[in-house]
């Protein structure tokens, strides 16, 4: 099981989960953040102050999967927040020692599974 | 000069100036926040831009005597308007200048609905400042300062097809002659302050009380007729409007009820002087429906008419034109009777007016995007749009945290600011 988090632009994030959704990952949470990678600095007027806006708009997304869902999860979300441009975002894979879900007390890749498709479907397409 | 009816109108023509900032909220409420402050601004601009127009050049177009057409430059620089009293009426002649040039601000800032989150902004001011001259300045002449549609006998009380069927149908061109935003019909575009467009109704609707009840241009009965019939008309509006909202989704939608008030609002103008309360709430009951399923028809077709200025403006106000033909009624002060009342020629002479204007706006609006498009692009690019025109256009975030922002003295402006800053469309 991994834990992926990406950090994406906000106006990709349609895009992205649209893309998720038609792979069959459907569980997700997502959250608005500020960050800074390596893009160029963003500068406003406000009556005569200027500033530079070090800290750009982004979207977190957390996606718990098991090792078969990785591959596309990571391919979904790589393909559809893309522009090419510098800040397009980050995509994190790291190890997940333990999931429960709360409503049933399933535990591991059962939990992970949204409810209607077979946990223990193998083949990626 | 009467004391009375001077200082209402010095009133009215606050309370109209007040509309400007009361769009932007409506038209502000409606759209993304990355778009919020370009919106607003795009009806703010307007009280610069058409009104120094207005008073350099405008105001004698309009109101200059002329030909059927057009006016004259006999007030250019508002030479000759004083404060002695103005022929026919009872106040001073620069404050009739200032009141209608507050209807000049408005109309050219509702047409911004049609074209927001996606126009630039230098573009749109060009634009809205030329078409102001060239499209409103005429009808008005022709509705008001005594040109062919008042000599017919065409009846518009307080600009029924001046302001709303000319902003309207600009805005249907320049809707269609922009294209529409490149998110359209790909991804929801939702109203990101609901509340903000409640605001904007509630300061329209006290701010129309000026726009009709000071078209009698004195505090007067008629004054008073078409202020009871400002409040009458969007009430029976927005009782229908929701009415009609709960026949289909079961429950009464904010946004719909902001929407069915300025419908209401609209569709009386035309009438307000003219007509009796009862024929009022007939009027404003009557014009829900059409610009209700407009609105629905609308948004499942190409055309991006953004913010609805055509089902809201140009339906309730061809509504509203026509309905005055049909409910004017000389028992309350109309020159003449309309249909129901034994007059059919007044309806034919009420589509003829709302026929002409169309064609003459389309056209010269079609002409004049394609002379400012000359100069400069009228679209924001692709990608100044994914960032929106708050920053893009402004340079500015309607909700900027401002969390880790630094500040930069002016002389030591970073060289990559440039790159990021948008690019130049041309010479606008």
């Amino acid at each position: 099981m991994k834990l992926i988090i990406a950090v994406i632009r906000p106006e990709k994030l349609p895009d992205v989960l649209e893309t998720l959704y038609r792979m069959d990952v459907t569980g997700l949470t997502a959250t608005r953040v500020q960050g800074h990678g390596g893009e160029l600095e963003r500068v406003e007027t406000y009556r005569g102050t200027t500033v530079r806006m070090n800290l750009q708009d982004k979207v977190r997304l957390e996606i718990g999967v098991s090792d078969t869902f990785v591959e596309r999860t990571v391919k979904a979300i790589m393909d559809a927040a893309r522009t090419g441009e510098i800040g397009d975002g980050k995509v994190f894979v790291l190890p997940l020692d333990e999931v429960h879900r709360i409503r049933t007390g399933e535990v591991g890749r059962e939990a992970l599974t949204p409810v209607g498709i077979d946990p223990h479907l193998e083949t990626v397409s | 000069m009467n004391a009375a009816d001077t200082t209402w109108m010095l009133i009215s023509t606050a309370l109209v100036l007040l509309m400007t900032p009361a769009l932007a909220f409506f038209y502000g409420g409606l759209v993304r926040a990355k778009n919020a402050l370009n919106t607003m601004m795009m009806s703010f601009v307007s009280l610069g831009c058409v009104g120094v127009t207005w008073f350099l050049l405008g105001y004698t177009l309009a109101f200059g005597t002329g030909s059927a057409l057009f006016g004259d430059l006999s007030m250019v620089l508002l030479r000759g308007v004083g404060l002695d009293v103005a022929p026919g009426s009872t106040i001073p002649k620069l404050l009739f200048m200032a009141y209608q040039g507050t209807f000049a601000i408005i109309t050219a800032a509702l047409i911004s609905g049609a074209v927001v989150e996606r126009m630039r902004f230098m573009a749109y001011a060009a634009f809205i400042t030329l078409w102001s001259l060239v499209v409103y300045c005429p009808v008005a002449h022709w509705v008001w300062g005594g040109g062919w549609l008042s000599r017919m006998g065409a009846l518009d009380f307080a600009g029924g097809t001046v302001v709303h069927i000319t902003a309207a149908t600009a805005a249907l061109v320049a809707a269609t002659f922009i294209g529409p935003r490149k998110d359209y019909a790909r991804q929801a575009i939702l109203p990101h302050n609901v509340p903000f467009t409640i605001l904007g109704a509630g300061l329209l609707w006290f701010g129309w009380f000026g726009f009709n009840g000071g078209s009698a241009l004195a505090a007067n009965g008629q004054a008073v007729l078409a202020f009871v019939n400002t409040l009458v008309a969007p009430a029976a509006t927005l009782l229908v409007w929701t009415a009609l909202d709960m026949t289909r989704t079961g429950k009464v939608t904010a946004a719909g009820s902001a929407t069915g008030i300025v419908v209401g609002l609209v569709a009386i103008t035309p009438a307000a002087g003219f007509v009796s309360p009862i024929s009022a709430l007939a009027i404003g009951a009557i014009a829900a429906v059409p610009s209700h399923f407009a609105i629905l028809y609308r948004s499942r077709t190409r055309l991006d008419d953004s913010l609805d200025v055509v089902a809201a403006h140009g339906l309730g106000g061809t509504v509203g034109a026509l309905l005055t033909g049909v409910f004017a009624d000389k028992a309350w002060g109309a020159p003449v009777n309309g249909l129901l009342f034994g007059n059919p020629r007044q309806f034919l002479i009420q589509a003829v007016a709302v026929a002409a204007t169309i064609a003459f706006t389309a056209g010269v609006t079609l002409a004049l995007l394609k002379l400012v498009a000359a100069f400069g692009s009228l679209k924001a690019t692709s990608n100044e749009e994914g960032l929106g025109l708050d920053f893009s256009q402004h340079g500015e975030e309607a909700y900027a945290s401002g969390d880790g922002a630094l500040l930069l003295l002016s002389e030591a402006l970073p060289r990559s600011a440039a790159q990021l800053s948008p690019s130049k469309g041309g010479l606008l």
